[in-house]
């Protein structure tokens, strides 16, 4: 059966994209949810994965090519229900799916199976040119063709040495990349700013006890099983939004609709500026290693320019986090239909009453901003605290 | 593994591993003195992969409170050296 592979929207203020880079060429067989092309929107370069198993008869457009949403990029051959045994090159995906159409799952349908045994350093795997994006950046300033770049270094890394080493041309200066998203982000805000009545919240408590156990429980491990401070929090966030009604899922059509699964995006800054806030799937079913192993690789694919299409669009509540460098309190914006963000500030010492004296404390601020539309400051406020309690009894993370 | 390496072998494999795991850094444009969070906004994560890519290269452990120590390019060079280049 043929099918046509089409431009995704990547979110709802995203009409076109320019096709950068096929991973898949005529002959070759895809799975669901493998990345089958590169394209470039105002959010970065980001992976288009299949939504089928088959293999690739035609590539309709050529790298460079602007598309609009929904415009044929490639043609396959679907491998049917019948002959379902696609060849298993790759491990098999995380949950074994029917060989039928199924009938279950309703709140998966739009979205793939992330391969479970993909690559943890997904920035380079093997068999494809991968360009940086620092040199693809140099190279769109140099006039150097990505074309020309793919040939110089197939299947391997282009780095920003290698444009250099062929550009002896000159340079049309262009710096449009970061304005582009600017704009998307300035957009995306403004909508939300105006449609989404925010309530905000703040709570802050005593960080102690999780990093306590943090730095025991890193101790032990090897330095590539460790985990980060941010990784509790997207496992608590994700926790409560789970068990308290009304924070995980979208407002659409004038209703709210409940998420089945709980999505975390999880909000990276670019260097040179602007975000992206891709999800860390079924955050709340994940422990804590493994959230962190796919933390580690999100971010790792995030900063070589290497995001997946389903991460962008799956996401059912954020998480945004100043980090070690920021100020202590932010008041973040709802990301449409999203339905609620958690912000975390940097965490700092300060003095806090404990046990009726005053002690240093390593103290976080976290504050909520959610839809008055479906919940108030009530929920918000037990929300807040649920979060709270998780962290400060980390074992139960 | 006693064997002392030279500083400039050293300088040129952490610059190489910084740049792989960081390829949206230009290498030409780091300050080696300055901390990487300040010139590149280097985050928890980031700096995490750096150790992790240290400790891989180089077979040293690397101890959670010694992440510090790897902040900035010349820092980091430094601490190779000293942990790798015998007591």
């Amino acid at each position: 059966m043929q099918v046509e592979f089409r431009l995704p929207s990547l979110g709802a203020d995203m009409e076109s994209a320019t096709l950068a880079q096929w991973l898949k060429q005529p002959g070759e067989t895809v799975r669901r949810g493998e990345p089958i092309a590169v394209v470039e929107t105002d959010k970065g370069l980001i992976d288009i994965e299949c939504f089928d198993d088959g293999t690739v008869t035609a590539l309709d457009v050529a790298p460079g090519t602007k598309v609009v949403v929904g415009a044929v990029l490639a043609h396959l051959s679907a491998a049917g229900a019948a002959t379902a045994s696609a060849p298993a090159a790759a491990p098999p995906a995380p949950e074994p799916r029917a060989t039928a159409p199924a009938a279950a799952a309703p709140a998966a349908a739009a979205v793939p199976a992330t391969p479970a045994g993909a690559p943890r350093d997904s920035a380079r795997p093997g068999g494809h040119t991968r360009i940086s994006p620092a040199a693809r950046r140099r190279a769109q300033e140099l006039g150097v063709a990505v074309e020309v770049l793919e040939q110089q270094a197939a299947g391997g890394i282009v780095h920003i040495e290698d444009v250099e080493r062929l550009a002896a041309k000159a340079k049309p200066p262009a710096a449009d990349a970061r304005s582009g998203m600017r704009a998307v982000i300035g957009n995306a805000m403004a909508r939300a700013k105006r449609e989404i009545p925010h309530y905000y919240l703040e709570h802050t408590l005593d960080f102690g006890a999780a990093r306590a156990w943090l730095a025991q429980h890193n101790a032990a491990l090897a330095i590539q099983e460790r985990l980060l401070e941010g990784v509790l929090l997207t496992k608590a966030v994700a926790l409560a939004a789970a068990r308290l009604e009304g924070f995980n899922g979208y407002f659409r059509d004038g209703r709210y609709e409940r998420a089945a699964q709980v999505h975390v995006g999880t909000a990276i800054a670019l260097r040179g500026g602007g975000l992206v806030a891709p999800a860390l799937l079924d955050a709340d079913r994940k422990d804590l290693g493994t959230l962190m192993r796919e933390f580690s690789d999100l971010v790792a694919r995030v900063r070589a320019g290497h995001m997946r299409s389903n991460e962008f669009t799956a996401a059912t509540i954020t998480v945004t986090s100043l980090g070690e460098e920021g100020v202590e309190t932010l008041y973040p914006i709802i990301h449409a239909p999203q339905v609620a963000i958690v912000g975390a500030g940097r965490i700092a010492e300060r003095p806090w009453v404990c046990a009726g004296a005053v002690a240093v404390r390593p103290l976080l601020h976290l504050t909520l901003a959610a839809d008055h539309r479906v919940t108030d400051g009530r929920t918000g406020s037990r929300f807040l605290q649920a979060i709270a309690a998780l962290l400060a009894d980390p074992q139960r993370l | 593994m006693a064997t002392t390496m030279q500083e400039k072998d050293v300088r040129s494999r952490v610059l190489a591993l910084l740049t792989e795991i960081a390829p949206d850094i230009d290498p030409a444009t780091i300050d080696p003195k300055r901390e990487l969070r300040d010139q590149v906004d280097f985050d928890s994560m980031d700096r995490l992969h750096f150790a992790v890519a240290i400790s891989e290269a180089f077979h040293l452990d690397i101890p959670e409170q010694d992440y510090a120590q790897l902040g900035a390019l010349q820092t980091a060079c430094e601490y190779v050296q000293r942990r790798s280049g015998g007591s």
